[in-house]
């Protein structure tokens, strides 16, 4: 069985215990996904299955057989940084550095959802179809990332600078 | 974590033949069972991974809608027909985990997921009942700030997690169940047990029996419906209690209405208690602290967590007083 990883198409392992966290640090040799918590509370492993953000950590590399995931490394094209990388350097968006391939990776996913319609717990009215990424709206949907640094004013004016201009007003 | 065998099902029946093996155990998003699983909670022999059967949330002519057990938590909380009709149920799912998380996890495994007693979790530093079972609670004498004041029983005093399950609780959803001996439909309220004497077992559910589908019955009235946590983070953290509530008044007096507890007990807890004292009454802040009253008499507190009992019957009060007040 195989999977898509960062746009190749890679053998899966064939112990079943495998993380996708372990998978594409310790077998892809791709260490830019972060193992910070182990557990689902910090959320440094995120990554992208399909545009969508999970936590690599709590998947079994083997349920996510024939998908396509994206890790810190696949964000980058043609020697350019992604725009929101590009920003975490200008608004200072990190200081040890640890938690940001998943801070950015969450906000990545974040931003479809948002111009998908997905509604927050502070989304005010959920008959909204265009939900406008403010500063709470932000703040609520970035939760599962925590800083331990506390760097979030960067975090969030990196995020906001990105995204927030392209969310209906 | 132990070695087990992973297995895709290509159908349902398929999925139920393994799933009855000894030792197996449906997967949906993982977040709950590989974390428990990383700690030798849980052991599974075999692992069938559910995922890729009914994913589909159907809206039906008369109003209901019938939610595939592999549906995610986001996509059920972003759907139109749960945002415009049945908001509780998307509030409810917002309150709970992260958005990586909401991700990931399934309607079913949302149902089935396990408590979060830290007691539960430490195999090696604590005694759990629920987790080995004849050991011993550590709990009840123990940090039990997070634990029941509700149906809990000398052997355990741990709580169900989940938001959802306390928005389902509060709209009657119906749990559709199939097994290789056939299908059966419960209450939501029916699935999960009360502790007594034998709380490692959590719900009904027979070996093998796997949950399809969770049905929500027309409930007109539950477009004036919210979901109100109280936690100590302001997000991505278990609650302390919350309340699911849809209330029907007419001309200033309550004709219908649907309330939920959740963070109190081994189940999600439908407040048939404050419902009735509601019934009939005319809407406001006296009658709604009553019916909190009513409902909490029999609640038992433990060393840490009596705050809970005064804290649900100002947010029964709090959330009614919401619905009552502003116009939809």
């Amino acid at each position: 069985m195989s999977i898509t990883i960062n746009g190749s198409v890679v053998e899966l392992p064939s112990d079943a215990r495998v993380s996708l966290l372990d998978y594409v640090r310790d077998h892809l040799l791709l260490p830019g996904t972060k193992k910070g918590c182990n557990q689902g509370a910090c959320g440094a492993c995120t990554v992208l299955v399909d545009g969508e953000r999970i936590l690599s950590c709590l998947a079994l590399a083997i349920q996510y057989a024939g998908r396509s995931v994206t890790t810190i490394e696949g964000l980058a094209s043609n020697g350019g940084l992604h725009p929101l990388q590009q920003a975490f350097i200008e608004h200072d968006g990190f200081q040890c550095g640890y938690c940001t391939p998943g801070q950015i990776c969450s906000a990545i996913g974040m931003a479809e959802e948002v111009k998908r319609g997905v509604p927050s717990h502070v989304t005010a009215r959920l008959t909204d179809d265009l939900i406008a990424l403010t500063h709470d709206e932000l703040r609520e949907r970035m939760s599962g990332n925590l800083c331990r640094c506390g760097a979030y004013n960067g975090i969030v004016k990196a995020i906001s600078g990105t995204y927030a201009s392209q969310a209906p007003k | 974590m132990t070695p087990f065998t992973y297995f895709r099902p290509g159908d349902a029946a398929d999925a139920q033949s393994r799933g009855a093996l000894p030792g197996a155990k449906y997967l949906g998003g993982g977040t709950n069972l590989v974390d428990l699983m990383r700690e030798s909670v849980e052991r599974p022999q075999t692992l069938v991974d559910v995922t890729g059967l009914s994913n589909s949330i159907e809206e039906r002519p008369d109003g209901s809608l019938l939610i595939g057990a592999a549906v995610r938590n986001t996509a059920l909380a972003e759907n139109r027909a749960v945002r415009m009709r049945f908001p509780l149920l998307a509030r409810g799912i917002l309150a709970g985990a992260s958005a990586q998380i909401r991700n990931m996890a399934t309607i079913g495994g949302n149902i089935l997921q396990r408590t979060r007693c830290t007691y539960f979790y430490d195999r090696d530093g604590a005694r759990c009942n629920k987790r080995s079972p004849g050991q011993g609670c550590d709990a009840r004498d123990g940090f039990n700030r997070m634990h029941a004041i509700l149906g809990a029983s000398p052997a355990c005093v741990a709580t169900h997690p989940s938001d959802m399950c306390v928005a389902l609780a509060a709209l009657g959803a119906i749990v559709h169940l199939q097994s290789a001996q056939g299908a059966r439909v419960l209450a939501i309220t029916d699935i999960h047990r009360l502790p007594e004497d034998h709380p490692e077992i959590d719900t009904v559910l027979a070996p093998g029996e796997m949950i399809a589908a969770v049905e929500l019955p027309p409930l007109p009235f539950a477009v004036r419906s919210t979901y109100r946590k109280v936690r100590d983070r302001a997000s991505y953290a278990f609650g302390l209690v919350s309340v699911a509530a849809a209330v029907d008044v007419d001309d200033g007096t309550i004709k219908e209405v649907r309330l939920a507890l959740g963070g109190v007990a081994h189940k999600p807890w439908r407040a048939l208690t404050a419902e009735a004292a509601l019934k009939g009454k005319p809407a406001g802040e006296a009658v709604f602290w009553a019916a909190g009253e009513a409902e909490l008499s029999a609640a038992q507190p433990l060393s840490h967590n009596a705050f809970k009992i005064e804290l649900v019957k100002r947010l029964i009060t709090a959330v009614l007083l919401e619905l009552t007040t502003i116009p939809s």
